[in-house]
């Protein structure tokens, strides 16, 4: 019997669909394994539930996100964050730190014709199984997701941050070295140090790691130089609404 | 009275649905409402540091994020007065290339091509199609991939240039995958042909940029069939934008004008003489003539600049020498705007900065936004033409001409939902 899987996007930009469209010449091979019942990016045949696996994209935004993502939770046995802005409200969740008419009267003229609420990740509404962290989560974790949910056990996702695949790479440290903002210690690894392997800073798009120390970072990041502001802004990006990052950025 | 529905208009990006009631031929109603959950991109980005802006805006779209980027990064590097140098300017260029043929293959062969096989998708289709298509689409994955460190996001690109020099070798080693992509986006000529779609021909304004140096893609002057010709300062002297109730996609038009089609289709219409021999040829064998009024013309505009765009991208790579890729700059205030072409049409950001650094204000207006009343239109004057078609016919025809446009709806604003009434 194939997986049955579904994908369903909330309030989102689709990139990590398209992370799952990357696995381009693997598709075929997938295919062999899961059937995908529902996906409306790619599909036109949309069924009806259960399924065995959901991979859910995007924030929940509006009361709409709400009643459905509870819908797809009852009819799934294993339900997936699939990305940042599931998992904790992404990007998207930066504008919880404005007032909600004040966004909305930036971009629309007459925002009475706009329903929007504040912006969560999914669990805010429904039990998750697992968290695919990321913007977008690398293609090889979502793999990683399919094959355990195939064989029927746990995901090994990691737990650790950025800094040991960063070593890993053998890098010189942006941080201690060239005193320059980089949010590794307590970004979850999964990414592979993209950025410091290509000369950049980490910015923490994979969200907090399982149990960052955020007092120390924020002192790191003042001993060299960061305002106040500045530091909320970086814990106000990709994971402001998670719960190690949430007191910080208040701050 | 008739009130048939049809599920989700699916094989989009985003969340979409069309209204449309029927009485005879005369179309009594039609809304193509966008209800994506709106992500107010435009107020998240005020008070950030003008640093972020790139890495930001790229989250406006999942799949044209590279546009995103480059037009964010000229923008800001305006108001610095920022100065690129060629090599820059070349790799942004090819990261542009990357990014439209990966979203172009994307489209073309799982969005698209199912309609024209009357499939629900390409899974059940022939898989040696699908694996030659998607290694097609990955070559485009793969440039992204080098330059911008990531595929999706990438990384890589801020202002003053990249943070990195791509390695020439690993470049070289593609140029191979290019080439064997190239095959493929010939064979497949004959799929997106012009007997493979509707006869529709409409008189409509249809905007690109034009560049006499290059076919254009990162730097241009906004020009279109029905003579205007403008700087991309000039954007919002020149294009206005309306809130309508039913959508959180706002609407665009030429001032004293109406609505026009960005996109593909118009870029190829005014620049075919800049596509490369290899890609005329294949215009010439497509049943197609350009410049062509026919919307659904746009798949085969797709699938000329995958050719042209390849051969391109291979010229540029042999011209790449490695070296510095970042220019310097001091912080200043001011405000500017720039256009770059997504792979669906013209993407203009705006932004005003303070001395500080931070933002004070952004005006976006990416393509999906700016077409969204064109296929409205379009729809309007195609919809007579088709009514005496039954229902289900009429919904899946005019989802066919929807997704032509390759709405790309989280980026303004998936699944569109047709439902026909006949009166
Ligand atoms: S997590 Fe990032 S890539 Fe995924 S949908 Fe959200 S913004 Fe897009
Ligand atoms: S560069 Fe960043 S990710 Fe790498 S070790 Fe240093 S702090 Fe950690
Ligand atoms: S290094 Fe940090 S910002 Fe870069 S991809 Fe990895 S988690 Fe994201």
């Amino acid at each position: 019997m194939k997986l049955k899987v579904g994908v369903f996007k909330f309030t989102s930009c689709s990139g990590c669909q398209v992370e799952l469209i990357r696995m381009n010449e693997q598709l075929p091979e997938l295919l062999n394994l899961v059937e995908f019942k529902y996906w409306a990016m790619a599909s036109s045949k949309l069924e009806d539930g259960p399924y065995d696996l959901a991979l859910v994209e995007g924030a929940i935004s509006t009361p709409e996100c709400i009643e459905e993502v509870k819908a797809i939770r009852e009819k799934s046995r294993v339900l997936v964050a699939l990305g940042d802005c599931a998992v904790t409200g992404g990007v998207p969740s930066i504008r919880n730190w404005m007032s909600q008419r004040e966004a909305e009267t930036i971009v629309y003229p007459k925002p009475g014709y706009i329903r929007s609420t504040r912006v969560y990740g999914i669990d805010e509404y429904v039990k998750v199984d697992y968290y695919l962290k990321g913007c977008p989560p690398r293609l090889e974790n979502i793999l990683q997701v399919f094959k355990a949910v195939i064989l029927g056990v746990k995901p090994r996702l990691r737990q650790h941050s950025v800094c040991v695949e960063c070593k890993l790479y053998e890098n010189e440290c942006l941080l201690t070295t060239y005193k320059q903002p980089c949010m590794g210690p307590v970004t979850a690894a999964g990414c592979g140090a993209i950025c410091p392997n290509v000369g950049r800073v980490c910015e923490g798009c994979y969200g907090p790691m399982s149990d960052p120390n955020v007092a120390s970072m924020v002192e790191r990041l003042r001993e060299i130089g960061l305002s106040d502001d500045e530091i909320v802004r970086k814990f106000r990006k990709y994971a402001g609404m998670s719960k190690p990052y949430r007191e910080v950025a208040k701050l | 009275m008739k009130t048939v529905k049809i599920g989700y208009l699916t094989r989009v990006e985003g969340k979409a649905e069309l209204d449309l009631t029927i009485d005879g031929e005369e179309v009594k109603d039609l809304k193509l409402k966008i209800y994506e959950e709106p992500r107010f991109f435009e107020a998240l980005l005020i008070g950030r540091s003008f640093e972020e802006v790139v890495e930001l805006t790229s989250r406006i779209c999942g799949i044209c994020y590279v546009t995103h980027q480059l037009s964010s990064v000229r923008a800001v590097e305006k108001v610095l007065g920022v100065e690129v140098n060629d090599r820059i300017r070349l790799l942004r260029r090819l990261i542009a290339i990357g990014g439209i043929i990966s979203s172009h293959c994307l489209h073309l062969y799982l969005l698209a091509l199912p309609d024209v096989l009357g499939l629900p998708d390409v899974f059940t289709a022939d898989p040696k199609l699908l694996v030659k298509a998607l290694r097609l689409k990955a070559v485009g994955d793969k440039l992204v991939e080098l330059i911008g460190g990531r595929g999706v996001h990438p990384v890589t690109i801020v202002v003053g240039g990249f943070t990195y020099t791509p390695p020439k070798d690993k470049l070289m080693e593609l140029a191979q995958s290019l080439k064997e992509a190239k095959k493929t986006a010939v064979e497949s000529v004959p799929l997106f042909s012009a007997d493979k779609f509707p006869r529709f021909e409409v008189d409509c304004e249809r905007v690109a940029l034009s560049n006499p140096e290059e076919y254009a893609i990162n730097e241009g002057r906004v020009k279109s069939n029905k003579g205007l010709d403008i700087s991309e300062d000039e954007f919002r002297a020149f294009i206005e934008e309306t809130q309508v109730p039913h959508s959180t996609a706002k609407h665009s038009k030429v001032k004293g004008r109406g609505s026009y089609m960005v996109g593909p289709l118009s870029r190829v219409n005014l620049n075919f003489s800049q596509l490369s021999d290899d890609a005329r040829e294949a215009a010439e064998a497509s049943g197609f003539k350009f410049p062509s009024s026919n919307p659904f013309a746009a798949n085969m505009a797709r699938l000329l600049e995958v050719i042209s765009l390849i051969d391109e991208a291979l010229e540029l790579i042999d011209a790449y020498r490695e070296g510095p890729v970042r220019a310097p700059f001091q912080v200043k205030g001011g405000s500017a705007g720039a256009i770059t072409e997504a792979p669906r049409g013209m993407n203009y950001h705006w932004y005003s900065i303070g001395d500080d650094g931070l933002i004070k204000a952004a005006d976006i207006s990416p393509p999906t936004c700016q077409n969204a009343r064109r296929v409205e239109d379009d729809l309007r004057e195609y919809v007579p033409t088709i009514a005496h078609l039954s229902e289900k016919e009429i919904a899946s025809r005019c989802a066919m001409l929807i997704r032509a446009y390759d709405p790309c709806i989280s980026c303004a604003v998936h699944s569109i939902e047709v439902k026909v009434k006949k009166l």
